[in-house]
């Protein structure tokens, strides 16, 4: 399962899409492979699209929010971008929160929040 | 009362089972007119309750039906587990387990995404769960 999600490489930052119907074992092969890249490539963003993401339960969730947690760890700033409406309106009545991993709601506003600054041109 | 207009029986023995599951809940969801939220709220219960059965009792099965009350419809879901059962079902509830790979948000969480919840366990027997979901969030 390993190498199954594609990572691009965007000035500084790596932006990683997930796609529609996310498989536990590749979730976590995403999380290792995502920590193997901000170790390989000297980047201090991370930005994980999850707009093509219908679902997220808790495991889902927690793999998104400890890979923040564990990229911060190494130096790499997280912001989670493209949450569907009622995806987080199902999270909240979890009550599921991100804690200190940011989301928001595109991929642009992300680069902007992570200070990315892509000129094209 | 509710009345059943279809039945769905699904095998939970493996991880990609567990996609299926909640896969034929979004799609039958989607299919009789729930609204998005409503959707996302069968289909994440459905995904948290499968994988309990698979991740705490190694499967079982799931049983998805389709109901109506009237002009209402809703889905109803089983999940069955031959499974250790849960020793501190209180405790589960709350959302304060967090063994194996669950955040213990699993059970208490799908339990807030339903409208009706029902669950049946003791220690050595296994667990039964009954969630129903109207088409509206």
């Amino acid at each position: 399962m390993r190498g199954s999600i594609p990572i691009l490489k965007v000035a500084n930052t790596l932006l990683v899409t997930l796609q529609t119907d996310l498989h536990d074992a590749v979730a976590e092969a995403f999380q290792e492979d995502l920590l193997a890249a901000i170790e390989r490539e000297p980047v201090t963003g991370l930005l994980i699209d999850i707009s093509a993401l219908y679902m997220v339960d808790s495991y889902v969730a927690r793999i998104l929010t400890d890979t923040g947690k564990m990229a911060h760890l190494m130096g790499a700033e997280t912001v989670i971008v493209g949450m569907r409406p009622e995806v987080a309106a199902t999270l909240v009545r979890m009550g599921y929160s991100f804690g200190a991993v940011r989301t928001a709601l595109n991929v642009d506003e992300g680069l902007i929040l992570l200070g990315v600054r892509v000129s094209v041109g | 009362m509710h009345r059943t207009v279809s039945t769905r029986t699904m095998k939970i023995a493996c991880e990609d089972d567990v996609v299926l599951v909640r896969r034929a809940a979004r799609e039958l969801a989607h299919a009789r007119g729930f609204d998005p939220f409503a959707t996302a709220a069968v289909t994440t219960a459905a995904s948290e309750l499968a994988r309990n059965a698979w991740t705490h009792a190694g499967g079982g099965q799931a049983v998805i039906e389709e109901i109506r009350d009237g002009e209402r419809v809703g889905l109803r879901m089983r999940f069955e587990d031959q499974g250790p059962g849960i020793k501190d079902l209180d405790r589960a509830l709350a959302g304060g387990n967090s063994t194996v790979r669950s955040l213990g948000l699993g059970l208490a969480g799908s339990r807030r995404l339903v409208d009706d919840f029902d669950i049946q366990t003791a220690v050595g027997s296994g667990t039964k769960v009954t969630v129903v979901k109207w088409a509206r969030f």
